[in-house]
């Protein structure tokens, strides 16, 4: 037995509405889970840009959260466009969200940076036309 | 004043005034109030993510009871104002509630 607790969410690219809804399951377990709460923030934060990007961007997709007692792991994996450039994609302020998303608060090119700013490890894997897997790892100190 | 007002006794040090989701997550400070023009449940996942205690609905905007009610789920104070978000977050700092460094 490993001494890791998994936790698997779909995300649904048809709602925006409810987009998020597995950060905040997140939240709530690791907060049971007794985490200290800067980690729980920042493992919240990093997840729910990410969660948000995969239902604007690419259709919704799959989240997996490995929770150990020193890191937590947040893996983010979906189907849609790639993204073509990801140096550019990480810039501040970069973003091909279209009015009508930006119309709902996001689009203002924020989201992957303050994914690198919460997170102490992250890994972005994307192919244009197949898909984007982003790997975040948290540190409990 | 459309929720939790058993909370109000909550202490909010400083505010931020955004359209955009992912500029209020971006600066994680203690005891925040978020000011918004932005009307959809998003707003208060995004408090929710930032341990927020306080959203306020600027120019007048209604939040439906969807967002009411998952704001109060939350313990989380909602208030609208009628005022535009320039005079809503200069009213705030003119009475001392000045963003301070953390
Ligand atoms: N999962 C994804 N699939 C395809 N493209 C993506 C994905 N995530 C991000 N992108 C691309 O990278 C750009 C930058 O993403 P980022 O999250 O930083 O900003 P945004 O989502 O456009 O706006 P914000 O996050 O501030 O609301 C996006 O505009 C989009 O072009
Ligand atoms: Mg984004």
């Amino acid at each position: 037995m490993s001494d890791e607790l998994k936790f698997h969410f779909d995300v649904h690219g048809d709602n925006f509405t409810s987009a998020g809804e597995a950060s905040v399951e997140v939240k709530k377990k690791l907060r049971q889970l007794g985490f200290p709460p800067d980690v729980i923030r920042r493992v919240s934060i990093a997840m729910y840009e990410g969660e948000i990007n995969m239902v604007i961007h690419a259709r919704g997709g799959e989240a997996d959260v490995l929770v150990y007692p020193d890191r937590i792991v947040i893996v983010l994996e979906d189907h849609g466009p790639g993204i073509a450039n990801i140096d550019l994609a990480m810039q501040e302020g970069y973003s091909t969200a279209p009015d009508s998303v930006r119309s709902l608060g996001f689009g203002a090119g924020m989201g992957l940076p303050n994914m690198k700013r919460y997170t102490e490890e992250m890994n972005i894997e994307s192919t244009v036309g197949v898909g984007t897997k982003i790997t975040m790892v948290v540190k409990v100190q | 004043m459309l929720c939790c007002e058993d909370e109000l006794d909550v202490q909010i040090h400083n505010a931020c005034g955004s359209d955009m989701m992912s500029d209020v997550l971006a600066f994680v400070k203690d005891q925040t109030a978020l000011l918004t023009g932005l009307v959809n449940p998003q707003v208060v996942r995004t408090a929710m993510m930032m341990d927020m205690r306080c959203i306020v609905f600027v120019r007048g905007k209604t939040p439906t009871p969807e967002i009411v009610n998952l704001a109060k789920d939350n313990h989380i104070v909602v208030l609208a104002s009628p005022l535009r978000m320039y005079e809503a977050c200069g009213r705030l700092y003119a009475n001392h509630l000045a963003e301070k460094e953390s």
